[in-house]
């Protein structure tokens, strides 16, 4: 049906849409490009040269700390994100049975309250006496003078929370396409459980990530440590088969590449949860931009800053790329 | 091997596997379900909140149950015409990026020509984008045009950015639906005698409603929650996300969480009613 005849159509159809993309997408994009080069203020009006580029040293070396702080917040929170999703999206996909849709539905269902109204309840459920560390320290697991809120802790613990669909959701696509015969061929060729690899597997990534944290956040190293990874070899061990590690885990690996983007570059950018969650010492990239622009009315220095963060990403994602090999990112995504 | 287990020490080897037996059929359920308790819990606690009564602003600690603020949700100043230019907001945006992205859609599953591959990343590149990225260059723009209608800002600017972004993800949703699109229910319609356009308007539009429905659902509440790009675009302009935005250093009201309980019951309804219709679809076709 209406296929080639006319070579005119397509571009038609396509026209509103480009020309929308190219106005507002591209050329702003240039256009930041052009600002970083910029001076003079709003008041008084911009000059663009190319001996401006000491905008780029002026603006980014003050905030090499806040760039710091936003590619460990990131990173912390993707691998949670990662952590938490799998499992879950494994279930819903794998599992899932009758009640796959209904629970599909309650991964997303967080997206139809404001984005806003979520991070400001994690500040009522993180408050040092709140729901959670209320009743913890009443009990004394948890010292008194101890506070997750207004801590690095608490804009992780949000951005973790807030992503999690981003990170669950192209999992369960990639897990759900898995030709299940393909499983059930690996057991009848002798796949069983996975008991000594689990169990060091385990250990090594409860260990490790509970390890990560520590150091991140100034925990106690040792304990924390050690119980994550009997507990981890614990899971692992009673979990993990050797047929999920030759074919589902491999075949859902598209899956963990798309979410890990979709968790890594909106946190890189975030200003919210850094601002409603965290304190002064806790501020990330995307705050600094925000205010650049906003408060100060920096134009120079706020794009400059804007450019080096899409650039930063970029490079990030072309090497992410070029080490996992998958070019199924565009197809996985919905 | 396993032989020699069961040999040397049969009632570990039992134990071992029903553990196992136990640990996976109950584990992944039991931590399914506090993972969905998780990503339930705040909005639990909006619900819960727009039923307090805040001793001051600050409605942060539970204090006593009271229904007030749902009987007088627009009490609070700025709240009402903030909530209805966001709705003014997300159905023009919704209804512009439907149209648009459904006809980039069909254009992309529909033809082979020319830049296919340039128009696929330029569709997908906004979604890769940070939206502080997005946000700020938008304003970049509009200020170094500094004329109307870009400037001052207003709805104006508003609408651009938020149709901007919904495009993308209404392609996205609308040609997910058209990929699996029987196509030969278009060759039979052509072969009875119908043109083009009614091929169209009677066979295929019906079939891709459903899509183009999803679609506009998504962008519908894209639009009504998005904060960051609006934050850059709005100006003196307040939407809801900004009205809270604005309120959360002085104190949220309690109303705030009244209208965000509403829209998420509304939400619910609409895309259970939604799943619902599509699924009765297949069955008339």
């Amino acid at each position: 049906l209406l296929r080639g005849r006319r070579g005119l159509i397509p571009y038609l159809l396509l026209a509103p849409g480009l020309l929308w993309l190219v106005l507002f997408f591209l050329y702003p994009l240039f256009q930041v490009f052009l600002a970083s080069f910029w001076s003079g203020s709003v008041e008084r009006g911009y000059t663009f040269s190319l001996s401006n580029w000491t905008n780029y040293p002026d603006a980014i070396i003050p905030v090499l700390p806040h760039v710091g702080r936003s590619l460990l917040y990131s990173v912390v929170a993707t691998v949670l994100t990662f952590l938490i999703a799998y499992p879950l999206a494994y279930t819903i996909a794998i599992r899932g049975g009758r009640a796959k849709n209904l629970l599909l539905f309650l991964v997303v269902a967080p997206f139809f309250t404001s984005f806003l109204l979520r991070t400001l309840s994690w500040k009522i459920i993180l408050s040092d006496n709140g729901v959670v560390f209320g009743p913890l320290k009443a009990i004394g697991l948890v010292p008194d003078d101890f506070r997750v809120l207004a801590t690095p802790m608490a804009v992780v613990a949000g951005i973790t929370y807030n992503f999690l669909p981003f990170m669950t959701l192209p999992i369960y696509v990639a897990l759900e396409k898995i030709d299940l015969r393909l499983v059930e061929a690996a057991q009848d060729l002798y796949a069983g459980p996975w008991r000594r690899g689990g169990t060091i597997a385990g250990a090594v990534v409860g260990g490790g990530v509970v390890a990560g944290l520590a150091v991140a956040f100034g925990w106690p190293l040792l304990v924390p440590t050690l119980l994550a990874a009997v507990l981890g070899a614990l899971v692992g061990r009673l979990l993990v088969s050797e047929a999920f590690v030759r074919v589902t885990f491999p075949l859902s690996l598209p899956g963990v590449f798309a979410g890990s983007l979709l968790t890594f570059i909106p946190a890189m950018g975030d200003y919210v949860n850094a601002e409603f969650l965290g304190n002064p010492d806790s501020r990330m990239l995307g705050n600094v931009i925000q205010n650049r622009f906003l408060t100060q009315n920096n134009f120079p220095e706020a794009s400059a800053l804007s450019f080096i963060l899409m650039a930063g990403i970029l490079v990030i994602v072309l090497i992410y790329t070029r080490l996992l090999g998958t070019e199924q990112l565009t197809s996985s995504r919905i | 091997m396993a032989a020699t287990v069961v040999a040397s020490s049969p009632r570990q080897a039992g134990l071992g596997a029903r553990l196992r037996r136990l640990a996976d059929r109950y584990l992944l359920f039991t931590y399914t379900s506090l993972a969905v308790i998780y990503l339930l819990l705040p909005v639990a606690i909006i619900i819960l909140f727009s039923f307090n009564n805040p001793t001051g602003r600050r409605n942060f600690v539970w204090q006593e149950f009271s229904i007030d603020a749902w009987l007088h949700p627009f009490a609070v100043p700025g709240l009402a015409s903030s909530v209805g230019l966001s709705l003014v907001i997300a159905a023009v945006s919704t209804l512009v990026a439907t149209v648009i992205g459904t006809l980039m859609a069909l254009a992309l599953v529909r033809y082979d020509f020319r830049g296919r591959r340039a128009t696929d990343s330029l569709i997908f590149l906004p979604m890769a984008t940070p939206e502080i990225v997005m946000g700020a260059s938008l304003l970049t723009l509009f200020v170094s045009v500094g004329g109307p209608p870009f400037f001052p800002l207003s709805i104006i600017t508003i609408l651009i950015a938020h149709i901007l972004f919904n495009i993308s993800y209404v392609v996205v949703t609308v040609r997910a639906r058209l990929s699996g699109f029987p196509r030969h229910l278009e060759e039979a319609a052509m072969d009875l005698g119908a043109n083009e356009w009614q091929t169209f308007w009677r066979v295929t539009f019906p079939l891709i409603l459903p899509g183009i429905i999803a679609a506009a659902l998504l962008a519908f509440s894209l639009s009504i929650d998005d904060f960051v790009i609006t934050n850059f675009t709005a100006g003196q302009t307040q939407t809801f996300p900004m009205f809270i935005y604005a309120q959360a250093k002085v104190g949220v009201p309690v109303q705030v969480y009244v209208i965000g309980s509403v829209i998420f019951l509304v939400a619910v309804i609409s895309v259970g009613l939604t799943t619902l219709a599509g699924r009765r679809q297949p069955a008339r076709g």
